[in-house]
């Protein structure tokens, strides 16, 4: 996974609550067995017709949010399934952010596991920001490092993240041969326990 | 004498590899059940990085999400083919038993780990699919997993996982008559919301869980995750350990005897304490049918669609409601119905069938009921059904008999409902096109959606005989 420690974009707001995996990517693109290429059915739904067309009453579809990296959404997004089906749709389109004041604990997890940064900062602070976005101008820049968030006037708002997963995500590290360092431990337990 | 415990926190600390500050607990996962729509690239991960599945012998697959419940022979959609065709090869490579489309012990995975005794009390049970908190009714810690911890799992066998806060959700009183376990847990999340659970696990607690039997305790774990929890589990008793007894996969003999005496164990020491709790009485439960886009949003069968207050946008009711294709404020049993589906890892286990052919028997569907399908869960409840003669009794009120799977469940095979179709539904979600695009689904007990089809739109199920 692509190491991140500093990344400035353009916000795109979605203003609703429970955002669901469902939305994020309709299962009829589930059947895929790569990783990739989800992109393009990222909330198929709100952005096609049943024609395939681009809705226009759906605000993703405006041309000013064609360069959005950073989606600042409602509180619990990525309710529902495991699918990592939707990090891996939501990075494919060209999102690197998700800001939010809460997330669904299996979103949270799979986004980690890919190097898309679920942030949670305060509800007020999300609307703030949510209601500036829709101008189509609000760039952020999230430092991982500083545990900051900064918009383009200035202003400046600190952020919490488990340590652990921060380091994670800064370095890109591989999960699976971080864990296999501690092989000896998972066979003694396998001796003991089993 | 020690300090009294959760079930939750004995079966964490059995499960601790390896531990440190700062950092999450390193857990050995003890049953991991893959299917074939979240594991294509974890297996490939495996390959690309020339490692193996650790523990194939704790690892079990089927096929679920995507396979046809009729015509099996011929899977017309290539996708979905080469799916289930890439997990047989992987299954093949890794050396991981797979129960195919044609296997007897074929069925949606959270019902078959259990009817095979591979689910037991004081396990740790993952699989690629958000349910696997069904599997907590034994006592286990069950739950979802994406797609990179699947490829973590086959490759070490363990999982980091911060310790879980625990909520205690006591039950208290009596379901009344013609209420169910679906009900209740519908119930629950109407009042307290799809994130109750939060970074929780549950603990289902109190009397009316006591007297459920393991299936309506499956029915209750597995909708844990609609309400935002991580896991839900139940306390084993002997309720749980009658269950097992004689399972294929569980243990036998004095093995067995020894086995129970841990298992009971397990429950919940008196005057363990709970990061949280919060109460339900039973007894002022009524049959739910949910009304909206997610499943907090239901209403008892009496009552009525919600009414609009403008200042909640953000919560969706409205737009929720536009979805559903419903005014605010009418009456719940005003609203006819398109389509029904009676089946899942919600409600599609034998006694659920059987309330379901308990009554519609000698009965019709609905005229302008368009599709009625029951899927049982798995082969071997449909086989059970059927030496029951419940896929007669089916037939006859005009319902269609199907094979296992998940089908319109999540609408990956062709058991879709078309756009604007109305549906009782015996799943777990409601959300937009979950069951296909632009449909509308309103969940519900078995025995609501069986009286559903006979009368074409909501009645209450405690009226109905
Ligand atoms: S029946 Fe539905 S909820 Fe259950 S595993 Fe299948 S798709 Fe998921």
């Amino acid at each position: 996974m692509e190491a991140i420690q500093k990344h400035t974009g353009l916000v795109y707001p979605m203003k609703r609550d429970n955002v669901d995996t469902d939305q994020i990517i309709p299962k009829q693109f589930l059947k895929r067995i790569e990783r990739t290429g989800f992109g393009q059915f990222l909330f198929y739904h709100w952005r096609f017709d049943n024609d395939g067309n681009k809705r226009k009453d759906f605000d993703m579809n405006d041309a000013k949010y064609d360069d959005a990296s950073i989606l600042i959404a409602g509180e619990n997004f990525g309710c529902g399934s495991s699918r990592e089906h939707a990090p891996w749709s939501l990075l494919d389109y060209g999102f690197r952010i998700i800001i939010a004041p809460s997330f669904a604990d299996i979103f949270y997890n799979n986004s980690f596991k890919n190097g898309l940064v679920p942030i949670e900062i305060s509800e007020a602070q999300v609307k703030e920001w949510q209601e500036e976005a829709e101008t189509g101008q609000l760039t952020l820049t999230v430092d991982l490092m500083e545990k900051k968030i900064t918009d383009q006037h200035g202003k400046k708002i600190d952020f919490e993240m488990p340590e652990y997963r921060r380091e994670n995500i800064m370095n890109g590290w591989d999960d699976i041969a971080l864990t296999l360092q501690l092989e000896d431990k998972i066979s003694n337990y396998e001796k003991s326990a089993l | 004498m020690a300090k009294p415990k959760t079930i939750i926190e004995k079966i964490w600390d059995q499960k601790v590899v390896h531990e440190e500050t700062g950092k999450p607990d390193l857990i050995y996962i003890d049953f991991h059940l893959i299917h074939e729509v979240t594991s294509p690239q974890a297996f490939e991960g495996l390959r690309l990085t020339n490692r193996k599945v650790r523990r194939p012998d704790l690892t079990f697959a089927t096929m679920d999400h995507n396979v046809p419940t009729i015509n099996r022979d011929n899977v017309k959609d290539e996708i979905s083919k080469k799916q289930m065709d890439t997990l047989q090869d992987n299954c093949k490579e890794f050396g991981v038993e797979l129960a195919d489309m044609f296997h007897p012990d074929q069925g949606i995975v959270h019902i078959i780990g259990p009817q095979l005794g591979l689910t037991q009390p004081g396990k740790t049970i993952v699989c690629g699919d958000s349910h696997t908190s069904t599997h907590g009714a034994f006592g286990a810690i069950a739950f979802g997993i994406g797609t990179s911890e699947v490829e973590h799992v086959f490759a070490t066998q363990t999982l980091w996982q911060e310790r879980p806060k625990t909520l205690n959700v006591k039950v208290e009183g009596e379901l009344g008559y013609g209420v169910t376990a679906k009900d209740l847990i519908l119930a629950i999340i109407a009042k307290y919301g799809v994130r109750m659970g939060n970074g929780h696990i549950v603990e289902y607690t109190g009397e009316a869980i006591r007297n459920m039997t393991m299936e309506e305790r499956m029915t209750v774990c597995n909708m844990s995750i609609e309400a935002g929890a991580r896991a839900g589990l139940i306390s084993p008793d002997e309720t749980t350990v009658e269950f097992l007894k004689g399972k294929r996969y569980a243990p036998k003999g004095e093995d067995f005897t020894k086995a129970s005496e841990e298992w009971l164990a397990l429950a919940t020491d008196d005057g363990a304490e709970y990061d949280q709790t919060l109460t339900i009485d039973a007894s002022q439960v009524e049959p739910q049918v949910t009304w909206g886009t997610n499943p907090g949003m239901g209403a008892p069968v009496s009552g009525r669609t919600p009414v609009i207050k403008e200042q909640e946008d953000q919560t969706g009711t409205k737009a929720a409601l536009e979805y559903m294709g419903l005014e605010e404020n009418v009456p719940m049993q005003d609203i006819q119905v398109d389509h029904i589906f009676i089946g899942s890892c919600t409600n599609a286990r034998l006694p659920d069938l059987r309330s379901a052919a308990n009554i519609v028997k000698g009965k019709k569907v609905k005229d302008n009921i368009k599709s009625a399908i029951i899927v049982p869960g798995s082969f071997l409840v449909k086989n059970q059904a059927e030496e029951e003669g419940l896929d007669q009794i089916f037939i006859d009120a005009g319902f269609e008999w199907r094979n296992a799977g998940c089908s319109a469940c999540l609408g990956m095979n062709d058991d879709i409902i078309p756009p604007k179709g109305r549906c009782a539904s015996t799943s777990n979600r409601n959300f937009e096109g979950r069951q296909g695009n632009e449909a509308r689904t309103h969940l519900v007990s078995p025995e609501m959606a069986a009286a559903t089809a006979i009368e074409g739109r909501f009645v209450d199920v405690r009226d109905y005989a």
